[in-house]
């Protein structure tokens, strides 16, 4: 292959090899870079929380009078709402992930109180049912038992409240007791009494997940039952009921279930609605990101195009010795798409060592993990390509250009 | 001569269309995407009260036990109800606010629509300088003054929102809103306002829509209405109401309004001394650590703009440059391939600088063109945005400053990028050129 007038010609032609080479070089650094912030972005939004959120409808409630004591209410309207076509199961709980509530705790392991505490965890105050209810995994143990519920509003005023079980999660587990079964290990979270780790749970999602907080990454549960004021209904859907109809057909039930006493929806969302507005801002960065990647290859191939053609042109007289003298069609395609090639991969070398530097300045400077190596190749992959594909128009005229060409001038 | 090198330009454009409209296109798409992004920037990271940002202090103690204390920690980022009585009544700023902000039910049969439902909205819970300091724009009435605070008056601001809701935007002083069951006096009632970002309260969301019904913050803790935002409790708390007066719980945030320099370091004096005073009470255990932090400050250390946001930018710029440096490539190839009309030109009698200057004028008429067709980019690109439905969204829009910056920034690229091809164009030697025709 004829390498070295290849860069002979190039040679006489400096600045506009150096400006493609500068601009595939740019464009390969960018898109290496973008390609790896959206397969993280796509990673993030398919993230397993581990409930069965297809199944979840949630709501929550508030009276339009102050109830003193909302605990035969609460009752009332779990027993009625058991009774709505389609609940497979109901519980309450004082948050949930995607909801706007997030409850976060200090957890020691002594029961002395000037002692700091050793992790914080996200807070879960639940009824009875809510493993079942959500769908999560028990490891180990076994689920709250009914005798260890105690109502939350009862603890409200008490300084010393008793609240006798926790379950925590394997992350949580693995952080305070490593290596060691966590089953009835003792934390103290309420109380000078102890809170006994009945339970094990494989995933209980944060009211934030994706984040690497560290109280986004250990959850615990009580089994303290919020009322129905200070907590939200979660509503597991039977499999082939529509959840919106049992959305509907539930917060109507209960507008209906308090005689005397006004109340008023607060809020009421399927757990996939939620997810779906958790994720969006990451959804419009992956179609920013495919669509700069999409621009910046769509300019770059207008360059390579509109420089080649030029070059076509500025050397018909060269192409038509060539040709008389015995030159083929191919080998004139050829030779330009062999330019196109070096340029490219000269480019390319240039913009994998831009992208490592881009990729070092975005982790220090947004705390994004490094640029893995498999996307130089990826991305040199794709500039190869498209340098082939945009010079192949003005290679095409350069090859059909005749031999008398060479006489005509250019 | 200008007029003669745009008429050269011209011409020069529509013997090479082609070439022209690819230009375009490159300064046009690098120049949406930078502005686009720049603006949505510029929305987010605006001053929310420019005329006053330097006056306005956001108001931290540190409070909390000394268990987990490290030197240097931050301090809570709001205060204790009991804190923030102290420094309300001492009144040692020109002005003063404690707040927190809420959710809370509305009944319209209280105000006369007995057929429209109950619904949620967002509340303040604030004591009288609220509407002062921060400049709240009132349509009818006025806030309450701090007799009224004292009393725990039962009266109320709406927002216009909410005031087009219950009372059809008329004037609603003097009628009644029920709040839960309980009836309150409409005092005030605002104009639309949405200072952005939210910048007296972020725990709601940075960006998030102001409240739609003020009242004084002693009548919602004597009727138990709650609140919402940060609750950070620490220490003993069991069996504590929260909103208690002595509750070891911050939850309230606090501004205050100090107008010279002497004020603010007298001000300053004043923390340190009272965080000293409570230490000797007993009541906080830390070295005294008070902050003091202006608007702008106190956005920035906050982090309010996300950095998906300045993401963006960047990625935009990362385009601008590739976009500008294909327009110097594109640029090069039509100046070389018109080396006959130049060396014409430079035969008869034009100095170097004449061609320089005809290629920039050709540069910079592609900058003007391709600037006007930026701007319409920009404005299709910002009504995308637009249409995301998150909190900040909605103030994306093109303002004057905006417009006139997409279209220098147009001209000062394309300039830029005919720089290298002009210098190129007027290196050529006349003798050569003609040599070869």
């Amino acid at each position: 292959m004829d390498i070295l007038p290849i860069l002979s010609t190039l040679k006489r032609h400096k600045t506009a090899a150096g400006l493609i080479v500068l601009q595939i070089a740019l464009t390969c650094a960018i898109v290496c870079n973008a390609l790896f912030l959206i397969f993280q972005r796509i990673e993030r939004i398919n993230a397993d929380t581990g409930a069965d959120e297809q199944a979840l409808v949630t709501f929550s409630l508030a009276s339009m009078a102050r109830v003193e004591n909302p605990e035969p209410q609460t009752q009332a309207d779990l027993a009625a709402l058991r009774q709505v076509p389609g609940v497979a199961s109901v519980t309450l709980t004082n948050q949930y992930p995607y909801g706007r509530s997030s409850n976060n705790s200090g957890v020691r392991l002594t029961p002395d109180t000037t002692q700091s505490s050793r992790v914080v965890a996200s807070h879960y105050t639940t009824g009875p049912g809510f493993i079942g209810t959500m769908g999560l995994k028990l490891l180990e143990g076994r689920d709250f038992e009914a005798n260890e519920f105690v109502p939350g509003s009862t603890l409200d005023a008490n300084p010393d409240p008793r609240v006798p079980a926790v379950i925590i999660n394997k992350t949580m587990a693995e952080r305070l007791w490593p290596g060691e079964s966590a089953l009835g290990k003792a934390i103290y979270v309420y109380g000078n009494e102890p809170q006994r780790v009945v339970g094990v749970v494989r995933d209980l999602p944060s009211p934030n997940p994706g984040s690497e907080d560290e109280n986004a990454l250990n959850t615990m549960m009580f089994p303290v039952q919020p009322s129905f004021r200070g907590g939200g209904f979660m509503i597991r859907v039977a499999p082939g009921a529509d959840r919106e109809a049992v959305l509907k057909a539930a917060t109507a039930k209960l507008l209906a279930n308090s005689p005397g006493l006004r109340r008023v929806i607060r809020d009421q969302n399927t757990l996939v609605k939620l997810r779906a507005d958790y994720y969006r801002q990451d959804r419009s960065m992956i179609q920013l990101l495919a669509g700069v990647c999409v621009g910046l290859l769509v300019v770059t191939a207008f360059g390579i195009v509109g420089l080649a053609s030029f070059w076509v042109q500025q050397r018909t007289r060269m192409i038509g010795t060539r040709r008389a003298l015995g030159a083929t069609r191919g080998q004139i395609l050829r030779y330009f798409q062999t330019e196109n090639l070096l340029l490219s991969s000269a480019g390319i070398v240039l913009g994998m060592i831009g992208a490592y530097g881009i990729s070092l300045l975005l982790m220090k400077n947004y705390e994004l993990p490094r640029l893995p190596w498999i996307y130089l190749p990826i991305g040199a992959l794709v500039l190869w390509t498209l340098g082939q594909i945009a010079v192949f128009a003005p290679a095409r005229r350069a090859a059909a250009l005749p031999p008398v060409a060479a006489l005509r001038g250019g | 001569m200008l007029t003669y090198y745009l008429e050269l330009a011209l011409r020069a454009f529509r013997s090479h269309r082609g070439l022209t409209v690819l230009m375009l296109l490159s300064i046009a798409m690098g120049v949406a995407a930078c502005m686009t992004t720049l603006t949505v920037f510029h929305v987010l990271s605006g001053d929310p009260i420019p005329h006053k940002s330097d006056r306005l202090f956001n108001v931290q103690l540190d409070a909390e036990t000394r268990r987990d204390w490290k030197p240097g920690d931050e301090p809570e980022l709001q205060l204790t109800r009991f804190d923030a009585e102290q420094l309300l009544r001492a009144r040692r700023g020109v002005h003063q606010v404690m707040m927190t902000g809420s959710f809370i039910a509305i009944d319209p049969a209280g105000s006369g629509d007995a057929a429209q439902p109950p619904f949620f909205t967002g509340g303040r819970w604030t004591s009288a300088d609220f509407f002062t300091m921060f400049d709240a724009p009132f349509r009818y009435g006025n806030g309450w003054t701090a007799a009224d605070d004292g009393a725990e008056a039962r009266v109320a601001v709406l927002s216009a929102e909410l005031n087009d809701k219950l009372f059809g935007g008329q004037d609603s002083r003097g009628k009644t809103v029920r709040l839960r069951d309980k009836d309150f006096t409409v005092v005030g009632v605002l104009r639309p306002w949405r200072p952005a970002p939210h910048y007296f309260d972020l725990t709601l969301g940075s960006y998030a829509k102001p409240a739609d019904v003020y009242i004084p913050l002693s009548t919602s803790l004597t009727l138990r209405f709650g609140g919402a935002g940060n609750m950070n409790c620490w220490g003993r708390s069991d069996g504590i109401d929260p909103r208690s007066l002595n509750a070891p719980c911050a939850w309230l945030q606090y501004w205050v309004q100090l107008d010279t320099p002497q004020q603010v370091a007298d001000y300053r004096t004043y923390l340190t001394q009272y965080s000293d005073q409570q230490r000797e009470a007993g009541r906080f255990e830390r070295p005294a650590n008070p902050r003091l932090t202006g608007v702008m400050a106190w956005l920035s250390q906050r982090k309010v703009v996300p950095s998906d946001i300045q993401l963006q930018v960047w990625l935009a710029f990362g385009f601008l440059a590739v976009c500008l440096t294909n327009t110097v490539g594109l640029l090069l190839a039509k100046c070389l391939r018109r080396s006959g009309e130049i060396g014409v030109r430079r035969a008869l009698g034009a100095p170097r600088r004449q061609i320089f200057l005809q290629f920039l004028v050709e540069a910079g008429t592609l900058g003007v063109v391709g600037g006007v067709l930026g701007l319409a980019l920009t404005w299709i690109g910002l009504w995308v945005v637009r249409q995301n439905p998150s909190d900040y969204a909605q103030l994306a829009r093109l303002d004057w400053q905006m417009l006139a910056t997409t279209l220098g920034v147009s001209l000062a690229a394309s300039v830029l990028a005919g720089l290298l091809p002009a210098w190129r164009a007027c290196q050529i030697t006349p003798a050569i050129q003609l040599k070869t025709q």
